[in-house]
C-alpha cells in the first residue's frame, strides 16, 4: 500500500469515525450525555473485551445462521429467477408472491416460523426469507436482458436450451447478479438478527438480554459484531464479483 | 498477407428468394415482395436507404426471421443452418471470453471437441491478421480488432453463405477500408456466397460482383445492377475513373428509391 493510496482511500472513512469516537467519549465524561442511553466508547470496548467469549461465541452462531440462510436463498433465489425467466406466464404467475415476501414483516412472522421449524431453524428461515427477493429480481432482470443480437448468434447455430443458458444469459446477467448478492448478504444477517429477537440466540439473543439488563455499552458491543458480520460478508462478495468481472464489466475494470 | 485456403472450404451455395414479404404488427411493411436469385459463390451487396428493411431481409434469409408469404431456399436442403456465417453490426463478442474463445463458439455449440475447434478458432484469428490478440479480451481491443474477431468468429464454420449486415459502419473509414480489402480477399480466395447489406456506395461497389438497390419502406427491388469492375480489386482501384462511373449507377439508384416513396 503506498503512502498515496493510503491518503486518498484509508485515511477519509477513519476520521470520521475517529472523530465521532472521541466526541462521544467526551460527551459521556462531561456527563453531557447519560451513559445508560449512550455509552461511551471506553465502556464499549470494556465490555467486548470482558464478554468477549460470549459475544464471539454469539457471533459465530449469528454468522452460522446468515451464512446458511443465505446460501439457501443463492441456491434457490437463482432457480426461481432461472424458471421465470424461462416464460412470461411463468413470471406472471408467481413473481407477485416473491414481491410478497419482500413486503412481508419479518418480525412479525418470526413467532410462526418458530412454530413451523422449531427454535433452531428459524433463524436460518428468517436469513433466508429476507434475503431471497434481492436476488429473484436481479438475476431475474439480469436473464431478461441477454442482448438479442447475441440470441440471434446462438440461435444460428441451433444452440440448446441449457448451452444458451449457461453459455450466455446466465454469464450476461452477472452483474446484476453480483449487485443481488451485494443487498442480500446485509439482508441476510439483520433477517437472523431479527430471529434471533424472537429465539434468543447468537448476538440478537445476546443484544436483547442485554437491553433487558439495561446494559447499552453490551447492546452496542453486540451491534458492532453484528455490523462488522455484514461489513465482511460485504466485502466476501465484492471479492468474489472482482475476480468474475474483472476482465469484462466496467464496473469492475480498472485501477 | 498471407491467407491460406482451408481444404474443406465449402464451395458457396445458391440463395433463392420468391415474393417474400414481412410485415410487422404496426402494421409496418418492411420487405414487400423481393425476387432474388443469388448464384453459388457470388457476392452482393444489398444497398439501401437506413430504416428499410435490409436487416430484415438478411434475418429472414439467416433463418432468425419468417416471412409472412414467399419462399427462402438456402442450399440444396432448404435451411442448412451450419453453413452460415452471420457478421452484426457490431462486433457482439462475449465479453468473458478472449478472442480464441469468442472465435471458437460457434464450434462449441454445434459439438465440435475442444481442441480441435481451438485450432480452427486459431487459424481463423490468423486469417483476419489477430494472431498475437488471441489471449485479449473484448476489452482490451480497439474497435476494429473487434469486428476483426467478430468476422473470424463468422468463418470459423467455413461457411458456404457469409451474411454481413452493415458490420463496418461503426469504425473510422481508414479501418473501414483496411477490412474490406481483406474481406474482398478472403471471398476472393475461398469463394462463399456472400450477401453484404450496406449503406456505403463506394464499400457495395468495392467489394461486390453485383449490387441490389432497394427503394425506401417497403423494400422494393429497384435496381440489379452486375458492376463492371474486374473480380480481384486492389485498393487503388477506388481511384479509377470506371469506379466513380459504377458508383454513380447505383446512386442514381438510390436517389429514385428515395424519391419513389418520399
Amino acid at each position: 500500500m503506498s503512502a498515496r493510496y493510503f491518503t486518498r482511500n484509508v485515511l477519509p472513512p477513519i476520521v470520521p469515525a475517529v472523530v465521532v469516537t472521541l466526541t462521544t467519549e467526551l460527551a459521556v465524561r462531561r456527563g453531557w450525555v447519560q451513559s445508560f442511553l449512550i455509552p461511551a466508547p471506553s465502556q464499549v470496548i470494556e465490555s467486548l473485551i470482558r464478554d468477549w467469549p460470549e459475544l464471539w461465541s454469539a457471533m459465530l452462531n449469528t454468522a452460522d445462521a446468515s451464512l446458511a440462510g443465505f446460501a439457501m436463498s443463492i441456491v434457490i433465489g437463482s432457480m426461481i429467477a432461472i424458471a421465470m425467466s424461462s416464460a412470461p406466464w411463468v413470471q406472471r404467475a408467481f413473481y407477485p408472491y416473491a414481491v410478497f415476501f419482500q413486503t412481508v414483516p419479518i418480525i412479525a412472522i418470526a413467532p410462526l416460523l418458530v412454530i413451523w421449524f422449531g427454535w433452531n431453524r428459524t433463524v436460518v428461515a428468517s436469513a433466508f426469507i429476507v434475503s431471497i427477493f434481492p436476488i429473484i429480481a436481479n438475476t431475474l432482470t439480469g436473464l431478461l436482458s441477454t442482448d438479442p443480437a447475441l440470441r440471434d448468434l446462438f440461435q444460428l447455430y441451433d444452440a440448446k436450451r441449457l448451452a444458451t443458458l449457461f453459455k450466455l444469459r446466465l454469464p450476461f446477467a452477472l452483474p446484476q447478479v453480483m449487485t443481488g448478492l451485494r443487498i442480500a448478504a446485509g439482508l441476510a444477517v439483520i433477517g437472523a438478527i431479527v430471529g434471533e429477537f424472537i429465539t434468543g440466540a447468537g448476538i440478537g439473543g445476546a443484544i436483547m438480554v442485554s437491553r433487558q439488563q439495561n446494559r447499552v455499552d453490551k447492546v452496542f458491543a453486540g451491534l458492532l459484531l453484528a455490523s462488522l458480520l455484514g461489513i465482511a460478508l460485504f466485502m466476501v462478495i465484492n471479492l468474489i464479483s472482482r475476480l468474475a468481472l474483472r476482465h469484462w464489466h466496467a464496473s469492475e475494470a480498472g485501477e | 498477407m498471407q491467407l491460406d485456403v482451408t481444404p474443406e472450404a465449402l464451395p458457396g451455395i445458391a440463395v433463392d428468394l420468391q415474393g417474400v414479404r414481412r410485415v410487422f404488427p404496426g402494421p409496418v411493411t418492411a420487405v414487400d415482395g423481393i425476387d432474388l436469385h443469388i448464384a453459388p459463390g457470388e457476392f452482393v451487396a444489398i444497398l439501401g436507404p437506413s430504416g428499410c428493411g435490409k436487416s430484415t431481409l438478411l434475418r429472414i434469409i439467416a433463418g432468425l426471421d419468417v416471412p409472412n408469404s414467399g419462399s427462402i431456399q438456402a442450399g440444396p436442403d432448404g435451411a442448412a443452418h451450419r453453413h452460415i456465417g452471420y457478421v452484426f453490426q457490431d462486433a457482439y463478442l462475449l465479453p468473458w471470453r478472449n478472442a480464441l474463445n469468442n472465435v471458437a463458439l460457434p464450434l462449441e455449440l454445434v459439438g465440435v471437441p475442444r481442441t480441435e475447434r481451438l485450432a480452427a478458432a486459431a487459424n481463423a484469428i490468423e486469417r483476419v491478421g489477430l494472431a498475437d490478440a488471441m489471449t485479449r479480451y473484448p476489452a482490451e481491443l480497439s474497435g476494429g480488432m473487434r469486428m476483426r474477431v467478430s468476422l473470424a468468429r463468422a468463418l470459423v464454420t467455413n461457411p458456404s453463405l457469409l451474411l454481413l449486415d452493415e458490420p463496418f459502419a461503426a469504425l473510422d473509414e481508414i479501418t473501414r477500408q483496411e477490412l474490406d480489402e481483406q474481406l474482398h480477399q478472403l471471398w476472393y480466395e475461398r469463394r462463399m456466397t456472400v450477401i453484404f447489406v450496406t449503406h456505403s456506395i463506394i464499400e457495395a461497389t468495392f467489394l461486390a460482383q453485383r449490387a441490389v438497390v432497394l427503394t425506401r419502406r417497403p423494400a422494393r427491388v429497384i435496381l440489379d445492377h452486375r458492376l463492371d469492375l474486374p473480380a480481384q480489386r486492389s485498393a487503388a482501384i477506388r481511384t479509377e475513373a470506371q469506379f466513380a462511373q459504377q458508383m454513380r449507377v447505383l446512386f442514381e439508384a438510390l436517389e429514385r428509391g428515395e424519391e419513389k416513396s418520399a
